[in-house]
């Protein structure tokens, strides 16, 4: 007998709730935009935050709103630009896909250390530490804060404590490139067009000489053989403009520290030591 | 006398001592240097400017230094010879500091200002304060907060007890285990200039019992002395930090973010005691000081007498030179002592030991997870729990990092020294200490 009067209690307060429940839905419902939903969707959801709002679902209800273009994600690329066009019945902006690059090749048996760092794996904190461990001032630490920082997994350790990024997985956010206490990482328009000075120093060309064995040391060899012009210093370092270089090579052939890749070869490609740069000549 | 069991802390750890290698060793005045390299700041607080420019012929003990901030202390000229060069140099703490770069003439003529205060019983307690302040004193043990400022207390905070602090908790260091041997008399006048620019009725000298000689000595110094009293401590790291040290002779607790004067008690150095009564008796500033060269990668150890600005790689080369498996560079002691990346660097104030370990020595194993033994639990003495807060600065979590009280880490290093995963704790808990104190200023 008991069993029936526990079952008819629990039963009756679960249908009073349910009903209060029900009202209570009904009440106080919030309206929401079914668009912002299936702009969501629209959207990789890595939440990298590349489109400087606080998450997809910001960014979503900002793009509804009006408050940002349909372009804005920069992962997502032209694909979540025309998937969100078409929930909003807009014309799709141009999207620019972006990756991020290392502008570093100076790995464990090119590049000199100061002293053996033996304390936290972070950059951030080995640079806090005598100004880092490698005798280069702006080399890569190899400690992988860019491998932690990428929502996209797109990044990881090489062999030769460099990072190596996968251009097919980064969806260029640019959350690396922050991570990275010596700025070596730059997010560029996706491509194989073009060639790269991979250097980061903007030491003098002897320092950069004694710590690094493929360093760029602003011999301005480079400078003087390409014919598009598109090479110059800038601060001790060869910056090649990728508007004008027609990917002649010229340069590659003349860098003494075998510092200039084209982009065709640089990202999964992890040879870049002094070899390499041999093998490639 | 209190019995021995009960001058001892909760927490901390038994590392092996190694003093043996320094010791027995007298102290030697080591040759001034052709060149000295004077640092601005060799203190904690307002770097200094500089009073003199390239090209200056400066004195032995003249001032070429000094800052309009209070929490700050000049620095003076080691040697007399040539202003050389006015820079960043290379610095123990780590990264360059505006240095002074002095060319010894050899001849070590003393400034003209360089002359006796006056006896102690003729001085005010501002006029002390001034004199230490104007030998550029701070802390010797290794802190170096400027001497001056712990002797000028607010005045809602009296004093009355003074602790000179001879516990040398680190191991290897043996510089202030000299001093007591060797001057207990300019200690214990050093810890009256302090009782009376504080106006404290007792002063206490801490020794830990692995002492005994410095112990015997320092008993027998004070023996006349009704208001003085030696205390042998328990041997322990760290029985040297300043919240254990009044905590065990005392009985008093520092507060939670608090001083040592909160609590009634100003703490100092042996060598800073030294340092004071030569202000006063001699009129000489903190141009010298004794520092242990050790560890098994120097070929001959010693205790010497070292001005400031003397370059490490000079003073290692009076030492024998480093043996080749050396593999660590350590200003100060093993356990709180910053390792360096060059010995191309000056002795300063705060330099009490010179430490160079070897291969042996030296642990390289890399760090795993953390297997929650909670042995760093067990070996903090200030009750942290110093995975969780190393945890919480992982994952850049410094709001749960102060609730953690991370701030109130004394950074002894106890937890990395036990920590069978060998993970860098006390890195970790610098990080999160740094945070929560530069939230803290925010607000």
């Amino acid at each position: 007998m008991q069993i029936i009067y526990a079952v008819a209690a629990l039963g009756g307060v679960g249908i009073l709730f349910g009903a209060l429940l029900a009202v209570a839905a009904r009440f106080f419902a919030v309206e929401s935009d079914p668009r912002v939903e299936a702009v969501r969707e629209a959207l990789p959801g890595a939440n990298c935050g590349a489109c400087g709002f606080a998450g997809c679902t910001k960014f979503a209800e900002a793009v509804v709103e009006g408050k940002a273009a349909s372009n804005g994600c920069i992962p997502g690329g032209s694909g979540s630009a025309e998937a969100i066009a078409a929930v909003l019945g807009r014309e799709a902006e141009l999207s620019v896909p972006l990756v991020a690059t290392v502008f570093c090749i100076g790995d464990c048996e090119s590049s000199r250390d100061l002293f053996l760092y033996h304390g936290i794996k972070d950059c951030v904190h080995a640079q806090k530490y005598g100004g880092g461990f490698k005798a280069c001032t702006d080399g890569c630490l190899g400690l992988g804060n860019c491998v932690r920082a990428c929502p996209f997994e797109a990044i990881r350790m090489g062999p030769n404590a460099l990072p190596l990024v996968d251009r097919e997985k980064c969806g260029g956010c640019g959350l690396c490139a922050v991570s990275c206490p010596r700025n070596i990482i730059k997010i560029l328009p996706k491509g194989d067009r073009g060639h790269l000075v991979l250097c980061s120093s903007h030491q003098r060309g002897k320092t950069v000489q004694n710590v690094c064995d493929v360093g760029c040391t602003a011999c301005n060899a480079c400078v003087k053989a390409c014919p598009q012009e598109a090479i110059t210093i800038e601060d001790n370092l060869a910056v090649i403009d990728l508007a004008k270089c027609n990917d002649c090579g010229d340069c590659v052939l003349k860098c003494r520290q075998g510092t200039i890749f084209p982009r065709a070869r640089i990202g999964g490609v992890s040879g870049r030591t002094r070899a390499a740069a041999g093998a490639r000549a | 006398m209190k019995s021995m069991a009960s001058l001892v802390f909760r927490g901390g750890v038994h590392p092996e001592y190694r003093k043996e290698l320094t010791a027995s060793l007298a102290v030697v005045s080591m040759p001034a240097p052709a060149q000295v390299v004077i640092p601005l700041q060799q203190h904690i607080g307002a770097p200094c400017e500089p009073l003199v420019q390239v090209g200056d012929q400066v004195k032995l003990g003249q001032k070429i230094g000094d800052s309009k901030g209070f929490v700050s202390a000049p620095v003076h000229a080691s040697v007399s010879g040539k202003v050389a060069a006015i820079g960043p140099y290379n610095h123990p703490l780590g990264r360059p500091v505006q240095s002074i770069t002095i060319e010894s003439d050899g001849l070590d003529t003393w400034d003209q200002s360089i002359k006796p205060a006056g006896e102690l019983h003729e001085l005010s307690r501002d006029e002390i304060r001034k004199l230490v302040r104007e030998a550029g004193i701070v802390g010797m043990g290794g802190a170096t907060f400027p001497a001056h400022v712990k002797l000028a207390p607010p005045p809602e905070k009296p004093i009355d007890t003074v602790i000179i602090n001879g516990a040398e908790c680190e191991p290897y260091l043996t510089a202030d285990h000299r001093l007591m041997l060797e001057k207990p008399g300019e200690i214990i006048y050093g810890l009256k200039i302090m009782m009376k620019a504080l106006g404290a009725s007792r002063g206490i000298i801490g020794i830990e019992n692995n002492k005994p000689d410095a112990l015997r000595v320092m008993r027998q110094a004070v023996e006349s002395e009704p208001e003085i009293s030696v205390a042998a401590l328990h041997t322990k790291y760290p029985q040297g930090a300043e919240k254990m040290l009044i905590q065990v002779t005392t009985r008093r607790k520092v507060p939670s973010g608090g001083l040592p004067m909160d609590v009634g008690v100003v703490n100092h150095n042996v060598g800073s005691a030294v340092a004071m009564t030569r202000a006063l008796r001699e009129g000489k500033p903190l141009i010298e000081r004794v520092v242990s060269v050790t560890g098994e990668g120097v070929v001959r150890p010693a205790n010497l007498a070292i001005r400031v600005g003397t370059l490490v790689s000079g003073v290692l080369e009076f030492c024998g030179g480093l043996r080749g498996n050396t593999r660590k560079l350590i200003i100060g002691g093993p356990m709180m002592g910053l390792a360096q990346t060059t010995a191309d660097l000056p002795v300063i104030k705060g330099t009490s030991g010179i430490l160079a370990l070897t291969d042996e020595d030296v642990d390289l194993a890399e760090s795993s997870d953390c297997i929650k033994c909670a042995k760093c639990v067990g070996s903090c003495p200030v009750y942290l729990v110093p995975t969780f807060i190393a945890q919480a600065a992982e994952h850049k979590l410094f709001e749960r990092a102060e609730k953690l009280h991370a701030a109130d880490c004394i950074e002894c290093g106890c937890c990395t020294y036990v920590c069978p995963a060998r993970i860098p704790l006390t890195q970790w808990i610098r990080i999160a200490k740094f945070e929560v104190l530069e939230r803290r200023k925010q607000k």
